[in-house]
């Protein structure tokens, strides 16, 4: 095994999941299977293989990404929070993380 | 105007003949369109929201620039179908999840606005794999598509949606999104053309991301020219989003058959990798063999070529495409997108609890695995690792087309598969993009056009692939391939 219920368990809470046992379990087994074949690229020498992060064009005015700095109006308060499940006087609303 | 039965019948052109002809009105026509589409959907499930009010002022723009001898635009009255993973301005879009379930876009994606500013007409949102990942269109929240070819099967995914309603007639043209073979793969279970263009290409502004090195908007259409003119109307440089390309955009039609009098393509070497018919169907084999043989015969010199790393292709995608969603889909947190779990009552709960109840498991499996690559002690070994093979596919790729001018190859190893017949085993289902993912790696172009059938009716794909920035030799290619075969 590559991977097993624990090291699940651990990547589920940086992932911020809260996985089900059965879920655990299930993931343990896919993971296993996939990493199982990612393994694949052991194959492979890359010492003088550059890492690439984005699709880089030939051209080169296609790097030449900097824009004017102009003013421009942002979304509206009301708009930004309208899809937030709790929302109140303009702010995005959690559950309290500081107590007094 | 005359009987409505099915936009399979219509084009961008015929469209705009009607118009020109008062034929229709743009708004008559749409709203046979929409009537059309919303008694024929059920068979599909390929649309999850039309959008009538939208789609009738659209229209409406369009008779009133007609009426005041103004040009209403390239795709003027044109029923078109939009994936929702792509934002649209008081439309709901959901990504094909419960997590989003609610979620009314404050904001139109910059495909979007440019689609309506060239007279096109949104009929409504389609259906798709949940963030788009997923090669089935299964692992939507809003039950599979079916395929308007053959309904008890897959239409591909993850815009398999879009792909149906061209294939069923309930739009003319749709847009959808790849990051791995999500235009091509659908286009080619379907039986249409679904062309993937350079990366940065067409603005992903308002493109819910997946995995933002590899996200690509582009279009399906019936015919390789209708493709062309709405990849034509989207294409260029927008200055919210600084990884669209400043290339000027040509007149993609420029070069199709009838604009040159000629429906040769003389001097035009083709290369034909031999890693993509390893693994290959022999029903889809026997079509792409017949289709080189139809481009030889229209003058192309095919040469085999190699693209050795194709196999390593999969590996390194599942890990750059999970690693950059583990990040994108971090932002789904219970705070901002509409959905928060009812039993959360800590901060840390509120996360944990509205991610697991709002994802579902092949999203769940992704971020996990992408988290998994990401973590202390593993980004070396995978994450760096799979960024210098893909340097390796793309290096492929730019060496064939040394002695290339295009590429053509197997869009799927099979046409469509059972609903159901693979959704137990993931890395069945993930090896199934071999094909298309190693051009989503290196950002070139590439599409799916028509290359008929299986002996049991199935539509297979033939691939075409091409420099950065060379769409028109891609749509020349497929364009005549196209005219030849009809």
């Amino acid at each position: 095994m590559r991977i097993n219920e624990q090291d699940v368990q651990r990547v589920a809470e940086l992932a911020n999941l809260a996985l089900t046992e059965e879920e655990i379990s299930r993931m343990a087994r896919d993971l296993d299977g996939i990493l199982s074949h990612i393994e694949k690229l052991n194959e492979l020498d890359t010492t003088n293989s550059e890492p690439m992060a984005q699709v880089l064009f030939p051209a080169a005015d296609e790097t030449a990404t900097l824009r004017e700095d102009v003013e421009r109006a942002p979304l509206p308060n009301a708009e930004a929070v309208a899809n937030a499940p709790v929302s109140g006087g303009g702010y995005f609303k959690v559950p309290k993380v500081i107590e007094r | 105007m005359r009987d409505f039965h099915s936009l399979a019948s219509h084009s961008i052109a015929s469209i705009r003949r009607g118009l020109n002809a008062k034929e229709f009105s743009a708004e008559e026509f749409t709203r046979q369109a929409l009537a059309y589409a919303e008694a024929e959907n059920p068979k599909t499930n390929a649309y999850l929201m039309f959008s009538p009010e939208r789609a009738l002022a659209s229209a409406r723009a369009v008779d009133a620039k007609i009426a005041r001898g103004e040009d209403p635009g390239p795709l003027a009255g044109v029923p078109i179908a939009v994936k929702d993973v792509i934002v649209t301005r008081g439309l709901r879009t959901t990504c094909a999840s419960k997590i989003l379930e609610h979620y009314v876009p404050p904001y139109d994606a910059t495909a979007i606005i440019r689609l309506e500013q060239a007279g096109g007409v949104i009929l409504g949102k389609t259906n798709c794999d949940e963030f788009a990942m997923g090669s089935s269109n299964e692992n939507s929240a809003f039950g599979p598509v079916r395929n308007p070819v053959a309904l008890d099967r897959v239409p591909g995914g993850s815009s398999g949606g879009s792909a149906a309603v061209v294939a069923q007639g309930t739009a003319v043209l749709s847009l959808g999104s790849d990051t791995g073979g999500s235009i091509r793969q659908p286009a080619s279970f379907c039986g249409i053309a679904g062309v993937t263009p350079t990366y940065g290409r067409v603005s992903r502004y308002g493109l819910t991301a997946f995995a933002s090195s590899l996200d690509h908007i582009g279009p399906f259409a019936r015919s390789v020219r209708d493709a062309a003119t709405l990849l034509g109307a989207i294409a260029g440089r927008d200055e919210m989003d600084a990884t669209s390309a400043f290339a000027p955009v040509p007149d993609y039609t420029a070069g199709l058959v009838d604009m040159r009098g000629a429906d040769d393509l003389r001097g035009l070497k083709i290369g034909v990798p031999r890693e993509y018919f390893e693994g290959l169907a022999s029903d889809t084999g026997d079509r792409i063999h017949a289709a080189v043989e139809t481009l030889r015969k229209l003058g192309c010199e095919v040469r085999d070529i190699a693209l050795p790393h194709t196999p390593y292709a999969v590996a390194c995608y599942y890990i750059i495409a999970t690693a950059e969603a583990s990040a994108n889909l971090a932002r789904y947190d219970g705070v901002r997108y509409t959905e928060r779990s009812a039993a959360a009552q800590t901060l840390a709960d509120m996360y944990r609890l509205t991610r697991e109840e709002g994802f579902g498991d092949e999203v769940k499996r992704r971020i996990m695995l992408g988290t998994y690559v990401l973590s202390a002690g593993y980004y070396d070994a995978y994450y760096l690792k799979a960024q210098k093979v893909r340097t390796l596919i793309a290096r492929d790729f730019a060496q064939a087309f040394e002695q290339v001018d295009a590429i053509v190859a197997p869009v799927s190893p099979f046409p469509a598969f059972k609903i159901g017949e693979k959704v137990d085993d993931p890395v069945a289902m993930y090896l199934s993009d071999i094909y298309t993912i190693t051009g989503s790696l290196a950002g070139i172009p590439c599409m799916s056009v028509p290359c008929g059938q299986t002996p049991d009716g199935l539509p297979v794909g033939l691939q075409i692939l091409t420099k950065h920035f060379d769409e028109a030799t891609m749509f020349r290619v497929a364009d005549a391939y196209q005219s030849a075969s009809n």
